[in-house]
């Protein structure tokens, strides 16, 4: 090609100016939009256009796997698939017994709480969404799902498997959500050890298979086997969903702090499928939002801890409630 | 400039784009090339009228929305990568594939250093050791990745 060899010998001045110059502007138009990114959030709009740019090449880089999976799907034997759905039926059975005792026991605390008719479950609606790509290494634990805001789906919304949390979405484009791990390094989820009722919280530890929980004091009551569910705290998830189990606790008499090391009960690095889900908002184990605690003094602890609501203290009518009916 | 350069310069760059973002097995992923990187700086070199800074930018662009915490970070880093290719392209062109190579490696960690200095300030911190490596495997894969660029464009090497 001639323009290679005519370009060589030329100075480089011509269309655009030197390339100190052009190094400086594209230098200036970096720095300016990582500070509007990061300080202002101005760019949500500008950076909603390009993830829907970047989705087909996504989907494109994401395909020879899932043509992969669908090849091993369609070519499963007759004896596998009977034996996957005589489990699923089983454990659908065990599932619809369980809700049994879960409706009578939330009328039953409904009752104890002296509220007039049992809550309603805090989730509003679910939608599942297929993992498009995972980005899976020591420094960044990302999915992309295949929902995006044409699905409603928004900034920070909760992401759960069967099983457990599993993160919430950062960045939302038309078409796609990318959802940050409960893993990942720059992630925490304020928690409460469901035995104790223990506040504190788990920082991802770049690994898909542990949590850290390093801000509890070496005498804290916490021991192997403990299981972590969100405290409601933080304005992104809501009360009571499970979030880990308890592996490793390590106390060292020179240390103030121990060092509690947890496990994700979701299947972080296996998960083709997740739910987003949709909280009400004034349901008392809903997340405390930043308007919530804004709009009195103790929106924190009304939103984020139903066991000390204050709405229930004083709602706590002694005589027994005749009539279910909706609460006022 | 001939719009067949220019096509073939977004093409080699879509498929370096392509192989950044191929996911990979955790330690395969640790030892990725970054090819963007390499495919820019080549093109800054070799082409640097056609190539050079805009392209960088852009193609850093591209790589904040698919992996950057904050946009313009790697486009800051690959504006400075393309710059030093630019300004030195003809001393470059000049020297054997092993000083190239370790040309390249240097540009590699200049490029990492920057994306390290930016986490650090926007608050994302990441001191693992592993985030250093592509360095090597860039500046090892530099000579071959560069005879196939330059065969792609219809040189002779």
């Amino acid at each position: 090609v001639a323009a290679f060899g005519t370009a060589a010998g030329r100075p480089l001045q011509g269309r655009g100016g030197s390339p100190g110059f052009r190094f400086t502007f594209f230098a200036v138009l970096a720095v300016i939009a990582m500070y509007l990114d990061q300080r202002q959030h101005y760019l949500e709009q500008v950076r909603y256009v390009l993830q829907a740019a970047a989705y087909p090449i996504q989907l494109a880089v994401s395909s020879p796997p899932a043509a992969w999976r669908w090849l091993k799907e369609s070519f499963q034997t007759r004896e596998a698939l009977q034996a996957e759905n005589a489990r699923l039926r089983s454990q659908q059975r065990d599932l619809e017994v369980r809700t049994m005792r879960y409706e009578a026991l939330a009328r039953e605390n409904g009752e104890l709480r002296g509220l007039q008719a049992a809550l309603p479950p805090v989730a509003d609606r679910w939608l599942a969404a297929e993992v498009v790509t995972v980005q899976l290494n020591s420094l960044r634990h990302r999915l992309l799902l295949n929902r995006g805001a044409s699905n409603g789906v928004f900034r920070g919304q909760a992401v759960l498997d069967e099983s457990g949390l599993i993160g919430q979405t950062t960045h939302v484009g038309p078409w796609s959500a990318e959802v940050i791990l409960i893993t990942d390094p720059e992630h925490a989820v304020p928690v409460r050890i469901e035995r104790t009722g223990l506040r504190t919280i788990a920082v991802g530890a770049g690994d898909t298979s542990a949590l850290a929980l390093p801000y509890l004091p070496a005498n804290a009551d916490v021991k192997e086997g403990d299981v972590l569910v969100t405290s409601g705290l933080g304005g992104v998830f809501p009360q009571g969903y499970p979030v880990a189990r308890v592996t490793e606790v390590h106390r060292d008499a020179v240390q103030p702090l121990a060092q509690v090391r947890a496990v994700p009960l979701a299947h972080l690095d296996t998960d083709q499928e997740v739910m987003l889900v949709w909280f009400k908002q004034d349901h008392p184990a809903a997340p405390a939002s930043a308007a919530a605690s804004a709009d009195g003094g103790v929106g924190e602890l009304k939103h984020g801890d139903a066991a000390m609501q204050p709405q229930a203290v004083t709602r706590a009518a002694p005589t027994p409630a005749p009539a279910p009916g909706p609460r006022p | 400039v001939s719009p067949d350069s220019r096509g073939r310069m977004l093409l080699s760059a879509l498929v370096a784009l392509i192989l950044t973002v191929l996911p990979l097995p955790r330690w395969l992923d640790v030892l990725r090339p970054a090819f963007l990187v390499l495919t820019v700086l080549y093109w800054s070199v070799n082409s640097p009228r056609t190539g050079g800074i805009a392209l960088g930018f852009f193609a850093g662009l591209v790589l904040d929305v698919f992996q950057g915490p904050v946009l313009g970070e790697h486009a800051l880093a690959l504006a400075i990568v393309t710059y030093i290719g630019v300004r030195e392209h003809q001393r470059i062109r000049s020297k054997p594939a092993f000083q190239q190579a370790l040309f390249v490696g240097a540009a590699l960690a200049v490029y990492e250093f920057v994306l390290f200095a930016i986490d650090g300030w926007t608050g994302h911190p990441v001191t693992s050791p592993l985030r250093w490596v592509h360095i090597v495997t860039g500046a090892l894969i530099w000579p071959p990745a560069a005879a196939i660029l330059a065969y792609g464009a219809g040189r002779r090497v």
